[in-house]
């Protein structure tokens, strides 16, 4: 079966992100950028499903400016076969995101789309959950442990009251969670070989998709900074303050 | 004048502390709360619903499809409502994350996630970039607002409230795609990471899984959740799932412990809303310091085991 798998250029976890003075967003121009890390575990899980023989092609997208080719490379190396290229200057929120993806899942007839539980840019945790609604297909989200049977899937989902287990029919959307695996390394080979494998450019418009209304960003803040506290010299220290606080 | 939905999530027949909060969140926004309950037999859940402070109605949807909170099952019953409604508020915890995107897309409304402050009925706050960045949004008043509330920032109303119950049936097509099997309950000796007052993490100087036991014990002790830095997880020394981070979990506890820590840019994203924040750390000039309310800077195998005995 196909496995679609969703993969979002976003500033590097190591990075600390500024806001911009002018409260327009936060600075991104020459920072650091790679593969959300929550859709490399959603990479990973594909390539382990194709090396158990479950999945025979996995197909890499993203939604994003040129740039974003570069995490498209990155998937490749990991194990993608190929990957679709929706081309969009301006910025894309989470429903219009789900829609052109959707419609690629669609036009591949793909069996499987996985991608992480969200990015961590706009944190919103949306995307895979409005895939599944816009194509009337089941969801199951945070999945800690994914088991292929024949048509169906068995997903162990890490939600607040424990580890829930749902069967789905596919095709299906995942949205993967930390717990799910640890992601490989790219190995240089890989990333020579993943040069040469091909990117099918598309466009919303060529998906068929409208830009919606969407939010309007009024502006980005910097939130109240934590002051540095008061170094304490012993354990005895410690707890009289922590005793004064009325925290023990 | 606001209509607001408010979506509960039902444990066991219970309802959930995070409807509390969540409308807390509503208030602000200015208008009539009710609440929606889909169980089985709602009843109970019901009846605690129409106490929550703030809440005009509750709306009792009973159907056996109901059982397990499924977002395919509920989706169709919820967008039935939400015609009715100017806002459908869901808890931003795993039950609210799941289906309010569910519900967004078949509505074709852009979501807003995590609410952190109300500004008027369509302007609010909510976190980027793990915290580190707050978005002023505006969302559009029509169809409807569809959004999800971060529980760490209100407040839980009181629970002396007495608004009417409505039993309701909806007409609606439930899938059958998607089944329960199981549900393994969290592990009950330890409170939950994200919803612990007090969490203990330990960092890369623990050293070792077996050294990590002196976090076990500790937070044991002062009834405290566990957690660890990226590194000490990148090392083997738990899994995954304790990992404290933007990556990882982020928490918002009364008393943060961040024990052999250095305080990465990443783990600090994650626990930046705790109340107080003790670092104790080897390395005077660790990062974590410049965060911490109380620092304390020595060899944590000697003064987490007396902290412990002194507590």
């Amino acid at each position: 079966m196909k496995a679609l798998v969703s993969v979002k250029r976003a500033v590097d976890y190591n990075v600390r992100i500024q806001v911009k003075p002018d409260g327009s967003g936060v600075v991104t121009d020459g920072v650091k950028h790679s593969m959300n890390p929550f859709d490399e575990i959603a990479m990973e899980e594909a390539v382990r499903l194709k090396e158990k023989g479950v999945v025979t092609e996995i197909i890499a997208v993203t939604v994003g400016v040129k740039k974003c080719e570069e995490t498209l490379r990155s998937a490749l190396a990991f194990g993608a076969d190929r990957a679709v290229h929706v081309l969009e200057e301006g910025a894309v929120q989470p429903l219009t995101a789900a829609k052109a993806l959707a419609a690629v899942f669609k036009k591949e007839e793909a069996k499987l789309f996985l991608c992480g539980k969200q990015a961590i840019d706009d944190d919103a945790n949306q995307t895979g959950q409005m895939i599944a609604s816009l194509l009337d297909l089941p969801q199951a989200t945070f999945a800690s442990k994914i088991v292929i049977e024949g048509e169906k899937a068995k997903v162990t989902r890490e939600i607040d009251a424990g580890l829930e287990t749902l069967e789905v029919d596919l095709p299906a959307v995942i949205t993967v969670d930390l717990r799910l695996n640890e992601p490989r390394y790219l190995k240089l080979p890989d990333i020579m070989k993943a040069k040469k494998k091909a990117i099918d450019p598309q466009s919303l418009e060529s998906l068929g998709v409208s830009a919606g209304a969407g939010l309007k960003i009024i502006k980005t803040s910097n939130p109240p900074a934590r002051t540095k506290g008061i170094m304490v010299k012993t354990v005895d220290e410690l707890v009289s303050a922590l005793k004064n606080k009325g925290l023990v | 004048m606001s209509k607001i939905l408010i979506i509960a999530d039902i444990h066991g027949g219970k309802l959930g502390a995070a409807v509390y909060k969540t409308v807390a969140a509503a208030g602000p926004i200015g208008g009539e709360i009710h609440i929606a309950v889909f169980a089985v037999d709602g009843a109970a859940a019901a009846a605690e619903a129409a106490k929550v402070e703030g809440v005009s109605k509750v709306l009792q949807i009973d159907n056996p499809a109901n059982e397990h909170e499924m977002a395919a099952v509920l989706t169709p019953q919820i967008v039935a409502l939400a015609k009715d409604y100017t806002h459908v508020l869901f808890a931003g915890n795993t039950f609210g994350k799941d289906i309010a995107p569910r519900v967004a897309a078949k509505l074709d409304v852009q979501q807003v996630s995590d609410i952190m402050a109300v500004h008027s009925a369509t302007s609010f706050d909510r976190p980027i970039y793990a915290g580190n960045a707050i978005c002023t949004v505006e969302a559009p008043a029509a169809p409807c607002i569809v959004a999800t509330v971060r529980l760490a920032s209100f407040q839980a109303v009181g629970d002396s409230g007495s608004a009417s119950v409505e039993s309701v049936s909806i007409s609606a097509e439930i899938p059958t795609h998607t089944r329960f099997v199981s549900l393994e309950a969290a592990s009950s000796e330890r409170p939950e990471l994200q919803s612990a007052t007090r969490v203990v993490s330990g960092g890369r100087a623990l050293g070792s899984e077996e050294k990590f036991k002196i976090i076990y014990n500790f937070a044991d002790k002062i009834g405290a959740g566990v957690g660890a830095s990226r590194a000490a997880v990148d090392s083997g020394y738990c899994p995954n799932d304790m990992q404290v981070g933007q990556t990882g979990k982020i928490i918002a506890p009364d008393l943060y412990f961040a024990i052999g820590i250095s305080g990465a840019i990443q783990h600090l994203a994650g626990i930046k809303d705790a109340g107080t924040i003790v670092a104790i750390n080897k390395d005077e000039d660790a990062p974590i310091f410049e965060v911490a309310d109380f620092g304390l800077v020595g060899d944590l195998f000697q003064l987490v085991p007396e902290l412990q005995e002194k507590l």
